[in-house]
């Protein structure tokens, strides 16, 4: 049994492989002590090793994991594992976003990260998500059922979030301004992609993945297909979990 | 750990009109980082020691030596960049110090009154004096400065009402015009060394001061060529170190300590050891300038378990890698041989400047590097630029690349240390 923890800002993630076959995924927020938290996870199973990824890593790698790799490595090899054609890979978390490319052998030959800034992840669809007073998972859809977008015009979440009211004030539909803020995000990506190498498909990962507005936005705007894995926040566990299995 | 301490000479440091309560705080912070960074290293050459105690000393003994050279009358001039024609302040019997310009905590001194997105160098450095917190820049007759960068070009206009700033035009490109006019601002500064020192400069102690800093030059390049063993016989961090310290020690003694460490790298090379083992993997760094106490990418990429084996920088081989031709007495012919080395500097203020790429990829064969780190001061707009030339010759020859922009703040280590990994995993295939 081979285990892949990815222990990010938000949430920990880890998925449990025995041989070629992916026995689970379980998810619970980072809280205050991740690798604690990870330990709990752990709790009855007797992996052979344990692969830490994410910000916490070198933390969980001090208590209990057997050895770490970046996320942009656990994501390229969990991309590749729910679609081995993979070239492009993008991966929206919590409180990062970043754009990996990788040759046909699935080595990575570029990536990119946002600035240190929450424009462009997850982080900043929560927090606009919550002033308008949705939750995360009814914000996407209500953006999807408007065609007309606000006017949003900074992509600093604090001054964003000061339109947001002020728009709201002014009667504005709330699926307007939750389009324009999808929308925010969304030419964020495009403008990491496009630093890159051109490919006609993309791999989106993370937890942002889930939200179809996002996807659709950026299918529409970057003009190639995106394929979005069953499990997208597990992406990076999965792939932690098979660089345990080679080792 | 060896007990180690930046040593403190509070009445000294009243006596050039410190802000000594502050400066203290910085001088135990110096140390901290020091030992944390440099001396935790398993397997250090024993030569470094004498560098240790050049760090231990550097806000006391070399600051001594300093002043009592001022009381001889020898000038003593606080410089920036690898354009001061070192050559003639030693002829003059003086004293170049590079001065201090990596470190987060004059920053705040600087904003005060430069604005804020500005190189974090030029704002360290301004900063030191402004607050005071810098012996070296309270010690020297005047500093050097020169038309290089625009962050530079205009700070000095307000640097020289806290300190006598004086400026070199340095010309922006390379055609026969450009290198008359370097000549002329030679001479100049020639005389400008004079008034200051009250005597003239012969040919007979410019040649010996030519000789000098080849001598000092040469060390450098030798420390450079054993970094391409593997393994490579010093960490990556000494290595920048000692290269930050060539602009402030005494250069004849500074190339014999030097030396003395070649040797001792010799022998380690002939047994085949290394300060880490064969296997790990071996980066280049290329980019701005590293001054004084900035070790951030150091310490990040060794943190990792990589070594630097060549800093392509101002603080690394821009400085030392061309050498002055010796042999002549006649002023004229000496002052034009001088000039030719320094039009060689193929800093990014230049355009074109295309020598650098061309450079750039010498200096990754010649290491034996397995990847090249552009690192870029952040706001420092010709490296950011022509960094676009970098990564697309490293696209062309195959070379892992990555490109890093940042500046003195903590804020950024996370990040770049998961981006610093990365490549590391993406080198290692
Ligand atoms: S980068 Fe250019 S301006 Fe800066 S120190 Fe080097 S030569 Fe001078
Ligand atoms: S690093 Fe760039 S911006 Fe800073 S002083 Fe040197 S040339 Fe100017």
């Amino acid at each position: 049994m081979d285990i892949g923890i990815d222990l990010g800002s938000r949430a920990l993630k880890m998925a449990v492989f025995d041989g070629d076959e992916l026995l689970e995924c379980r998810m619970v927020e980072s809280g205050f002590t991740p690798h604690q938290q990870a330990e709990e996870l752990l709790k009855g199973l007797k992996p052979h090793r344990v692969i830490a990824t994410g910000y916490g890593r070198h933390l969980a790698h001090k208590n209990f994991a057997s050895g770490v790799i970046t996320e942009i490595k656990a994501h390229s090899l969990g991309a590749r594992y729910f679609f081995p054609q993979a070239m492009t890979i993008l991966d929206v978390g919590g409180q990062d976003s970043k754009v990996i490319t990788l040759n046909r052998e699935g080595k990575v030959v570029n990536f990119q990260m946002n600035d240190k800034c929450a424009a462009g992840t997850g982080r900043f669809l929560e927090i606009m998500a919550a002033s308008l007073g949705y939750t995360l998972a009814e914000f996407g859809p209500m953006a999807l059922s408007s065609d007309h977008e606000a006017p949003i015009n900074s992509m600093c979440t604090v001054f964003a979030e000061s339109e947001v009211i002020s728009l709201k004030n002014h009667g504005v539909p709330a699926a307007d301004i939750a389009r324009a803020l999808h929308l925010a995000v969304v030419s964020r990506l495009v403008g990491m992609v496009r630093r890159m190498e051109e490919s006609a498909t993309l791999v989106f990962t993370g937890g942002v993945a889930r939200n179809p507005a996002i996807v659709s936005l950026l299918q529409e705007r970057l003009g190639v297909e995106v394929f979005v894995p069953s499990l997208p926040e597990h992406a990076g566990a999965v792939g932690a979990a098979l660089h345990a299995r080679t080792l | 750990m060896q007990d180690f301490e930046v040593k403190a000479y509070p009445e000294m440091w009243h006596e050039l009109n410190m802000d000594v309560e502050r400066f203290d705080k910085a001088r135990q912070m110096l140390g901290g980082a020091y030992t944390k960074i440099f001396l935790s290293q398993a397997n250090r050459p024993q030569k470094m020691a004498y560098f240790d105690e050049m760090i231990s000393e550097i806000f006391g003994g070399r600051v001594k030596e300093l002043m009592q050279a001022k009381k001889e009358g020898r000038p003593v001039v606080g410089t920036f960049c690898v354009y001061i024609p070192e050559e003639i302040v030693v002829a003059a019997n003086g004293i170049c110090v590079g001065l201090c310009g990596g470190s987060p905590g004059s920053i705040p001194d600087a904003e005060k009154i430069l604005p804020r997105n500005i190189c974090p160098m030029v704002k360290s450095a301004f900063g030191f004096k402004a607050g005071r917190i810098c012996p070296y820049f309270q010690v020297v007759d005047f500093v050097y400065g020169e038309t290089t960068c625009d962050a530079k070009k205009k700070t000095w206009e307000i640097l020289d009402r806290l300190v006598p700033t004086y400026v070199m035009e340095i010309p922006q490109m390379k055609k026969e015009r450009d290198r008359t006019l370097w000549l002329e601002e030679v001479k100049d500064f020639k005389a400008k060394i004079e008034a200051v020192s009250g005597k003239t400069i012969s040919s007979e102690q410019l040649a010996e001061a030519i000789k000098i800093l080849n001598g000092k030059r040469q060390a450098l390049q030798r420390l450079t060529k054993l970094r391409a063993a593997n393994p490579a016989p010093i960490s990556g961090k000494d290595a920048l170190l000692i290269e930050q310290i060539a602009f402030y020690d005494e250069p004849v003694r500074f190339a014999a300590k030097v030396n003395e460490l070649c040797d001792e790298l010799d022998a380690r090379a002939a047994k085949g050891e290394g300060i880490l083992p064969k296997s790990a993997l071996r980066v280049m760094v290329s980019g701005t300038p590293m001054a004084l106490p900035n070790w951030k990418i150091h310490n990040l990429v060794e943190s990792a378990g990589a070594v630097i084996v060549n800093e392509e920088s101002c603080i690394g081989t821009r400085y030392f890698k061309d050498l002055i031709t010796e042999g002549s007495l006649d002023m004229e012919k000496q002052l034009a041989a001088l000039t030719d080395r320094y039009m060689r500097i193929d800093c990014s203020c230049f355009t074109p400047n295309d020598e650098r790429v061309t450079q750039v990829l010498k200096e990754y064969k010649d290491s034996a590097a397995q990847g090249i780190i552009h690192y870029s001061l952040q706001f420092c707009h010709t490296y950011n630029i022509e960094e676009i030339k970098i990564r697309e010759a490293c696209q062309r020859e195959g070379i892992p690349y990555l490109s890093i922009e940042s500046d003195y703040s903590p804020d950024d280590v996370g990040q770049l240390q998961t981006r610093i990994e990365a490549f590391l995993e993406q080198v290692e295939g």
